[in-house]
């Protein structure tokens, strides 16, 4: 085998979470009425092109998490084969180009040469002070100043076209299956899904299928030949940077989230709905974690485990390994301090549905305590949970980007939207300015966190049995 | 009289949801310089909306499309934004529904008066605190110089709704709109705004525009009438006509679906099915589908006016055609009293189901940091009352009294006191959880608020099921005509129970928001049904339905209880529903029961001062019956803080020195009625 498949901590977690994912679709696609208010998101249109945004993020970071070793060319003839200590992900396979093509420091977006100014020596032997020419960035261009701007274009209308194509052939196969299933003529779906009268809103999701590709093709053709954020200090291409950055974001977001939630729905649940002592001690408890500053907290502990990591490196045999680990402690130690606000809000519903009269009802029917919190408050408790994992999800971006500046982020080797931003706040003050490490990294994670928002509201709407969700039958006979 | 409001052909829509809501569809009325109109129509029918329209106040989504409004002749509805606000709080103002939720609970009472006063009459200073005052004495605010600087929390919900008149009175309005204006309150505190009201508009000759779903309310207010149903009036007359003879087959099924003692032994006339959505388009007559007296025309062609008199109008293809009419008139006959008879059970064995002997829940009042006791919330305060197989028992009395804690007490959903319930031989207070459990399907519950009685996230074949899951009732149950079912699935158990209550098997795959109220209520009754109980506690069932809502309710319950042979604790406010209903009434005042008896002893001779003034403050609907309105002062007193001696001394016109001392003792008056008031001390019946 030509490489060794690796399972890191938050690898592992990942795939159970998945697993976990696709049995949930499976169980859901087995129950009529689980389906219904699932398809009702799928009929929500903003929901839907957020889901399509959030999918290249999942894709790109499920491929960033399958991880491994490859082999080293041995070339003492033993038997046993050496794998690098270098871990690799799939993504980083596929961006090769954009990982391998290092430039000496900083350089702008699209650039041909570096953003400082270097002396150089001539072949005469005398010295002169210029921006040096990239190793990678326009080096195909023979003289950037009056080819560069031609170029940049030219290969953007390539990357367009390419995007096109792979969107026509896209949503070609797509009418095509939904033809086949539906049993009707492509010509007629086509036009279905042209005048916006399929029940998921297909149209709009090509309308942002073909953004995302158009983007994604002018990105892919151009970065090859150039470094479209940029680099950085040590000359690393902030594009590649960024699409790392968002395997570490969701795992942030999601794995804390995970982590957080028994913690503030027993919890928090437990104190509104029994009350009394379990109440008073469960807020002493909320109480007493909240009134600690968390970041002193999560410092304290983060620091604990650094030093426990540092004095003991017989246990990881990679840097990655180490990274990982440190990013799983990370999310858990974030977890373990951040259930509190959770757990406030939901106290205060639990201790509002406990009146409700159908928990009367309930207890007049002799419903033990365990299945009145399962089945009445829990189901009832849910939006809150969805709005609020949704909303720290943004704020466990953003947090591990504070922890980063006070060094207790994530490992230093590791790339995430916190320690781009980080390493970028300094070069903010620089004369002239260092701005595209900021701006991607902050394009990013708004693109990401708007779109995680954007599909949370869409079946927040679905799942709210209250709001009636517009279908496509009623779009058509909208007033005026 | 001249005409201060002129509406003519007016149509609001709301946008709210896919096809525009038509809640307000060609109204046209006029309302004449100091009288009261009153629009009479269930919820859903655009009453509300029809108020707001000529506020024009309407909500975002609400616009109205055609039609006029002239105030005084000036059009109200081509006049800008601007000259809008100096018509409204001056010319008109409105009173609110919910006096609980219509005041800023951050701003005192003055300030929020004298926000009106500042924009109308640009009064400052000493000038606008010496306004306010005298606009509060006039509303009958007690020490309204102190009270003017609190907050609307210190006011209860009747001083509320007073300080709500006074604000709209503040400017001096032409025309006050009273949208539902006593409906959140109790008869004693609603007899008091009633009286208010009309005072007022005797003083300042303002005319009144009530909004009301109440036929009593209306009886006692209105000089005209106008009827509403699915956004059109459909019959407008003056009060005496409008009584004597309500014309459309709508308003006389108003009349028929209230309940009362001369109907306690049939069923009562309902209107079948729901005031219709008014999202669609209609054809014809909007009634048609529930009326029982609609031909082919009423599908087809929607009725215009027809004069009975010239001040008694009706949309009804009945009045069109005077000998189609007449034809009609006989069928009326024949059809509209086919009603079922109930067949009184006499036959019943008079043991008691039910015996409930000095029952106390105190709720403790905790203080400071360590959370000490510091009181007790005296909410029932040793209550003692027993109810037969088969029997009704209704606890009467104001909100706030402690009925529904009884209720909750007997249950055991609250622990007691302490007391005893004593339920078929054996005793519940202080009976471990598991035994209690295995008791828990003999005595159910049915909840006053439908929309909050059903969890929203679950479907009714599950809502149904819980009970039955809980409790392990085996399908051995009696519903369903009472055949042995133990073969049966938890399905088709659901189904015979839907089925009982009058809903579609269908239905138990939906969702409860599908459903309206008294589907809703239908249902939670189809949920208590399902374990099999021997008492049903219906707690307020009916107080947040329409009134042909009520009727199916009542005649469903009625007739349960003729087949099921089910024990009621009714717990109302409702004096009509009480005689419709009742076997015995117990009638409770702060945590006490004051008086008690079979339904005929108390209510044609009620002994107890609260009593007797409880019942004179019901609006009555004929006009002749009407007893002088025994008028209660202030408010219930605090449960926490109850006066000394007999509760009701301080607010009781027949108060003696002696009722301040001890809480007086049981007096009986026959076998089964009995009081508590030192009037009767000496009567030979002691």
């Amino acid at each position: 085998m030509p490489f060794k498949l690796v399972i890191l901590w938050t690898d592992a977690l990942i795939y159970l979470l998945l697993v976990l994912v696709i049995f949930f679709v499976w169980f859901v696609r087995h129950n009529e009425h689980l389906l219904v208010p699932w398809r009702r998101v799928g009929h929500s249109v903003s929901g839907m092109m957020a889901l399509t945004v959030l999918t290249i993020f999942i894709t790109i970071g499920l491929l960033d998490t399958v991880h491994f070793r490859p082999a080293i060319e041995n070339n003492s003839s033993t038997y046993s084969k050496v794998y690098g200590v270098q871990v690799l992900s799939l993504f980083d396979v596929i961006a090769t180009p954009l990982r391998t093509s290092v430039e000496k420091t900083y350089s702008a977006p699209f650039a041909a040469h570096l953003y400082t100014k270097e002396t150089i020596e001539l072949s005469g032997g005398s010295q002169i002070r210029e921006f040096p020419r990239l190793k990678f960035g326009g080096a195909h261009l023979y003289d950037p100043e009056t080819q560069l701007v031609a170029d940049v274009i030219w290969r953007t209308v390539v990357g367009i076209g390419f995007g096109i194509f792979i969107w026509c052939v896209f949503v070609a196969s797509i009418v095509m299956l939904i033809a086949y299933r539906c049993g009707k003529k492509f010509k007629q779906t086509f036009f279905a899904i042209f005048y916006n009268e399929t029940e998921i809103p297909w149209r709009a999701i090509f309308i942002m299928l073909a953004l995302i590709l158009v983007l994604l093709g002018s990105a892919l053709v151009l970065s090859s030949y150039y470094h479209i954020f940029g680099t950085d200090k040590v000359g690393q291409d902030v594009f590649y940077q960024s699409l790392k950055s968002i395997r570490t974001g969701l795992v942030i977001g999601t794995l804390t989230t995970l982590i957080m939630l028994p913690f503030a729905l027993l919890l928090g649940i437990m104190a509104g709905y029994f009350r009394g002592w379990i109440d008073d001690v469960i807020q002493y408890i909320y109480t007493t974690l909240s009134s600690i500053p968390s970041v002193l907290l999560i410092a304290a502990a983060v620091l604990m485990m650094q030093v426990y990591m540092e004095s003991h490196p017989e246990f990881f045999d990679t840097i990655a390994a180490r990274a990982d680990l440190r990013l799983l402690f990370l999310c858990i130690i974030l977890g373990v301090t951040s259930w509190t606000s959770l757990c406030r809000l939901l106290r205060g519903e639990a201790l509002k549905l406990r009146e409700m009269e159908y928990i009367q009802a309930a207890h007049a029917f002799g419903v033990s305590h365990w299945r009145i919190i399962s089945r009445h408050i829990l189901p009832n408790v849910m939006h809150i949970v969805l709005i609020a994992t949704v909303m720290d999800f943004s704020g466990l971006v953003l947090a591990e980007a504070v922890l980063s500046y006070v060094g207790v982020g994530v490992d230093p080797s590791m790339i995430s939207f916190g320690t781009m931003i980080n390493a970028a706040r300094m070069e903010m003050a620089r004369e002239p300015m260092v701005w595209w490490a900021l701006l991607s990294s902050f394009s990013f994670m708004f693109t990401l966190v708007l779109s995680a928002n954007l599909f949370a509201d869409a079946v927040q709407d679905a799942f709210n049995p209250r709001v009636k969700t517009l279908t496509f039958v009623d779009r058509k006979f909208a007033p005026r | 009289m001249t005409s201060l409001l002129q509406v003519d052909n007016l149509k609001t829509i709301l946008n709210a949801s896919v096809t525009p809501v038509r809640a307000v569809n060609g109204l046209s009325l006029q309302i004449l310089r100091g009288e009261t109109f009153a629009l009479l129509g269930e919820s859903g029918c655009g009453k509300s909306m029809a108020a707001l329209s000529v506020m024009r106040l309407l909500p975002e989504v609400g616009e109205i499309v055609s039609g006029s409004i002239r105030l005084s002749g000036k059009d109200l509805l081509s006049m800008p934004e601007t000259d809008m606000r100096r018509i409204r709080g001056k010319r008109i103002s409105m009173i609110f529904q919910e006096p609980m939720l219509s005041l800023n609970p951050v701003l005192t009472v003055a300030e929020q008066i004298g926000e009106v006063l500042e924009r109308h009459f640009d009064l400052h200073g000493v000038m606008l605190q010496k306004r306010i005052l005298e606009i509060l004495n006039q509303v009958g605010i007690p020490d309204a110089t102190r009270r003017m600087s609190e907050y609307p929390f210190q006011f209860s919900g009747g001083m509320k709704q007073r300080v709500m008149i006074a604000m709209a009175l503040a400017g001096e309005p032409e025309l006050l709109i009273a949208d539902e204006p006593t409906t959140a309150l109790d008869v004693t505190i609603q007899a008091q705004v009633l009286d208010l009201m009309r005072d007022l508009q005797r003083q300042k000759g303002m005319a009144i525009l009530l909004i009301t779903h109440d036929l009593g309310v209306v009886a006692e207010m209105a000089h005209r009438i106008a009827v509403m149903y699915a956004g059109e009036i459909v019959e407008m007359a003056e009060r005496d006509d409008f009584f004597r003879n309500p014309a459309h087959p709508y308003s006389q099924k108003l009349f028929a679906a209230l309940p009362g003692r001369t109907k306690r032994n049939q069923g009562l006339a309902v209107i079948s099915g729901n005031v219709p959505s008014l999202s669609i388009k209609f054809v014809g007559c909007r009634f048609a589908d529930r009326c029982d007296q609609a031909w082919d025309l009423c599908k087809t062609i929607a009725p215009a006016w027809s004069k009975i008199n010239p001040k008694h109008q009706v949309r009804c293809h009945l009045y069109s055609n005077e000998a189609e009419a007449r034809f009609q008139n006989q069928i009326k006959d024949k059809k509209s009293y086919s009603k079922k008879n109930f067949v009184s059970q006499e036959s019943i064995d008079n043991s008691k189901l039910l015996n409930v002997i000095n029952l106390k829940v105190h709720f403790p009042i905790h203080k400071g940091l360590i959370k000490r006791v510091a009181g007790y919330v005296k909410a029932v305060d040793g209550v003692s009352l027993a109810i037969s197989r088969g029997r009704t028992l209704a606890l009467v009395g104001e909100s706030g009294c402690g009925k529904t804690t009884v209720g909750k007490g007997i249950l055991q959903l609250i622990t007691p006191t302490a007391g005893s319930v004593c339920y078929d031989g054996l005793e519940l207070v202080g009976l471990d959880r598991k035994r209690l459990r295995a008791k828990r399907a003999e005595f159910q519950i049915i909840f006053q608020d439908p929309y909050s009685s059903l969890n929203p996230r679950m479907r009714i074949i599950d809502i149904i099921e819980e009970g039955m899951n809980a409790l392990n009732t085996k399908a051995e149950s009696e519903i369903g005509n009472r055949v042995h079912q133990s073969n049966l699935s938890k399905e088709q158990v659901v189904d015979a129970l839907l089925q009982r209550v009058g809903l579609l098997p269908e239905t138990k795959w939906r969702y409860p928001h599908e459903f309206s109220g008294g589907q809703r209520q239908r249902i939670a009754i189809a949920r208590t049904l399902a374990v099999n109980p021997k008492l049903l506690i219906c707690d307020e069932p009916t107080s947040a339905l329409d009134v042909s809502v009520q009727a199916q309710i009542l005649n469903l319950l009625k007739e349960l209880q003729s087949s099921l042979a089910l024990a009621y604790l009714f717990i109302t406010h409702n004096i009509s529903v009480v005689e419709y209903l009742a076997d015995e009434i117990a009638v409770m005042y702060l945590g006490r029961i004051v008086e008690q008896g079979n339904v005929s002893e108390v209510l044609e001779d009620p002994k107890h001062p609260y009593t007797q003034a409880l019942l004179s403050a019901v609006p009555e609907i004929e006009p002749k019956s009407k007893r002088a309105v025994i008028h209660l002062f202030g408010d219930l007193p605090s449960p926490a803080n109850p006066p000394s001696g007999c509760h009701f001394h301080p607010r009781c016109p027949k108060a003696m020195p002696v009722c301040s001392n001890d809480y007086p003792k049981v007096i009986n008056f026959s076998s089964s009625h009995s009081a508590r008031c030192y009037l009767y001390e000496q009567s030979p019946f002691s």
